[in-house]
């Protein structure tokens, strides 16, 4: 039998820059709060590290069949300052330091963190139900779920080793061996530069940085930076790579991979010749989409560029508020402003809200300016041969998809977008290939184990859909 | 000194610092398909966030584990490819 659902003031769901921020102001307001986190660790994507025991700390959480109220005991930091701009470090990273102050803010203020706890469905109002069959149940909820890469296929696109840009940098940070290893990053983004870097870090030797937009356009971008934000961000990335000595080269794509068991070398282009490198990981996306189906579920509407959100971060559904990457992808700064205002706003404290409004419109601006620089090239649709896959759960070919004209037909036809990722990889991919709109969202919007699905549903299950007849 | 944790993959014994994911081990331990497709092909992690499933592997008999998002524990079987 699914327990009785934990009742919160403020439910937070995703632990990165914006959720920690969000559960964090929300506690010291007064109010109780929630914050569930698929992974074990805290941080989000950009914070995340084996090194740091605190942030790692989740861990020791995570195995516990039945995680109930972990409130996790960390090590206490002195001092946390609170922290609004993280100025990149020497070798153009994001130190781990904000990530330590917000977990240690949120502690303070008695959040309880479940880690490992994906929210998979929200079988009624005011009601979410996680991966592990518990339930949650909320009056305000802030949805913090962050972003995803953006992967195209192109000719040997699946793989093995050829992975994802900011993946490649996860798995490094989290114990993946890349010293020695020949790098080619590839893509769009300026998470290229802090892939590079990173790796770098890690002992790897990055081959080149090739990236997609042209120079002209990221001429435009640096030249409005100083108007845009004090994020000096791109400039930190950018001085870092340079001083680490990779070749980054604009107006370059990948074109194909070749390999045998593993990637061997890829060809890259830059619209006029093309040449091959040889390299061990092709580390390659797109830039950034927002995750957007727990908002989708829950019937937010959503804008072109992600959720639709008041400067209070509410989205149009009431109560339901959404911070960071999946309102428009900025950034960990743009997250940590946005989820302060949303925890303020979940705890009415307007005037807070107020304060931070400058900040929000600064990074927004500077997201706009960042869509605009990076913008994808009309080449990249051409990349996929008759027989490359698009859908990589089930293998279904572009030749197969050409022709459809809409994700419905695809499914008509195809297997595409019925495998394990729930279309999260095709769905966007053909979204930018074909113009489908986005797939349509069900619960469970992860595959559950069946565990969780096995259970009776809730209370709140039986009220909603056996009314007495 | 970091502590580290002892599993095996494939039945062979991989030593690895605490707080690595079972996909970085299984990298480590020189596997390099996790899982094979639909229609045959090798595969390994893409996203390395729990989206694309392709990090798949059989942890403690439990097939279908994103090893992406699973820490590394003494004692763990771990068998790829199944
Ligand atoms: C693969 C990848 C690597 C990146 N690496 C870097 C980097 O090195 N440097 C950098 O500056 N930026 C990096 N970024 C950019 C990053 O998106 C932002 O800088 C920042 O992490 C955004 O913060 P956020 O709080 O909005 O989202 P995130 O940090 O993405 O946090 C969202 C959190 O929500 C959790 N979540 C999602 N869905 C659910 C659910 N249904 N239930 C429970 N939890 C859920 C996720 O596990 C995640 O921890 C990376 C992005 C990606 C996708
Ligand atoms: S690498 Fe994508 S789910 Fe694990």
């Amino acid at each position: 039998m699914s327990s009785e659902p934990e009742s919160f003031d403020v439910v937070v769901v995703g632990a990165g820059p914006a959720g920690l921020a969000a559960a964090a102001v929300a506690a010291e307001s007064g109010r109780r709060v929630a914050l569930l986190e698929g992974s074990p660790w805290l941080g989000g994507q950009v914070w995340r590290t084996s090194d740091d025991p605190v942030v790692r700390a989740s861990r020791l959480h995570s195995d516990d069949p039945v995680v109930r109220a972990s409130r996790l005991h960390l090590p206490r930091f002195t001092s946390p300052e609170p922290v609004q701009e993280n100025p990149p470090t020497s070798h153009g990273q994001t130190p781990p330091q904000p990530a330590r102050t917000w977990i240690n803010r949120g502690q303070r203020a008695g959040v309880a963190v479940f880690p490992s706890t994906t929210v998979v469905a929200a079988p009624a109002p005011g009601l979410l139900r996680t991966d592990r069959g518990t339930d949650f149940a909320w009056r305000r909820l802030i949805l913090a779920v962050g972003a995803r890469e953006l992967f195209l296929p192109f000719p040997g696109w699946t793989l093995p080793n050829v992975m994802g840009a900011g993946a490649l940098t996860l798995m490094s940070k989290t114990g993946l061996p890349v010293r020695g290893k020949r790098v080619v990053v590839a893509g769009s983004g300026p998470l290229l530069l802090a892939v590079a870097a990173e790796l770098r870090q890690h002992g790897a030797h990055v081959v080149r940085v090739v990236e997609q937009a042209d120079l002209a356009s990221l001429i435009r971008f640096g030249l409005a930076l100083p108007r845009l934000a004090p994020a000096k961000l791109w400039q930190g990335l950018g001085y870092a790579v340079r001083l680490l000595g990779v070749p980054y080269q604009t107006g370059c794509w990948p074109v194909a991979a070749q390999g045998h068991d593993t990637v061997e070398t890829v060809t890259l282009t830059d619209g006029r010749r093309r040449w091959t490198d040889r390299c061990d990981y092709l580390a390659c996306g797109f830039g950034l989409v927002p995750n957007l189906e727990l908002a989708q579920l829950l019937g937010c509407q959503l804008d072109p560029t992600g959720v639709r959100v008041s400067h209070r971060q509410e989205t149009s559904v009431p109560a339901v508020f959404c911070a960071g990457e999946p309102t428009g992808i900025g950034g960990a700064e743009r997250a940590l402003v946005e989820g302060q205002i949303a925890g303020f706003a979940a705890a009415e404290r307007e005037v807070d809200v107020a304060r931070l409004q400058a900040a929000r419109v600064r990074h927004q601006r500077f997201a706009n300016a960042l869509a605009r620089a990076f913008a994808l090239r009309e080449e990249l649709k051409a990349l996929a041969a008759p027989d490359t896959l698009v859908c990589r759960c089930e293998d279904v070919s572009h030749r197969e998809l050409d022709h459809c004209r809409s994700w419905t037909e695809a499914k008509l036809h195809t297997r595409c977008g019925m495998g394990s990722c729930q279309g999260r990889l095709c769905g966007a991919a053909t979204r930018f290939l074909y113009g489908w709109e986005l797939p349509s969202v069900r619960p469970p919007i992860q595959p559950v184990p069946l565990a969780a699905l096995a259970l009776p549903p809730s209370r709140s299950d039986l009220e909603t859909h056996n009314p007495a007849p | 000194m970091a502590e580290s944790v002892t599993l095996t993959v494939n039945g062979v014994p991989v030593r690895v610092p605490a707080g690595t994911t079972i996909a970085a081990a299984v990298t480590a331990a020189g596997v390099t398909r996790f899982r094979r497709s639909v229609s045959g092909e090798p595969r390994a992690p893409l996203c390395g966030m729990g989206i694309c499933y392709e990090c798949r592997v059989t942890l403690d008999g439990l097939p279908h584990s994103r090893s992406c998002l699973l820490l590394c524990a003494d004692h763990q079987e771990v068998r790829t490819d199944e």
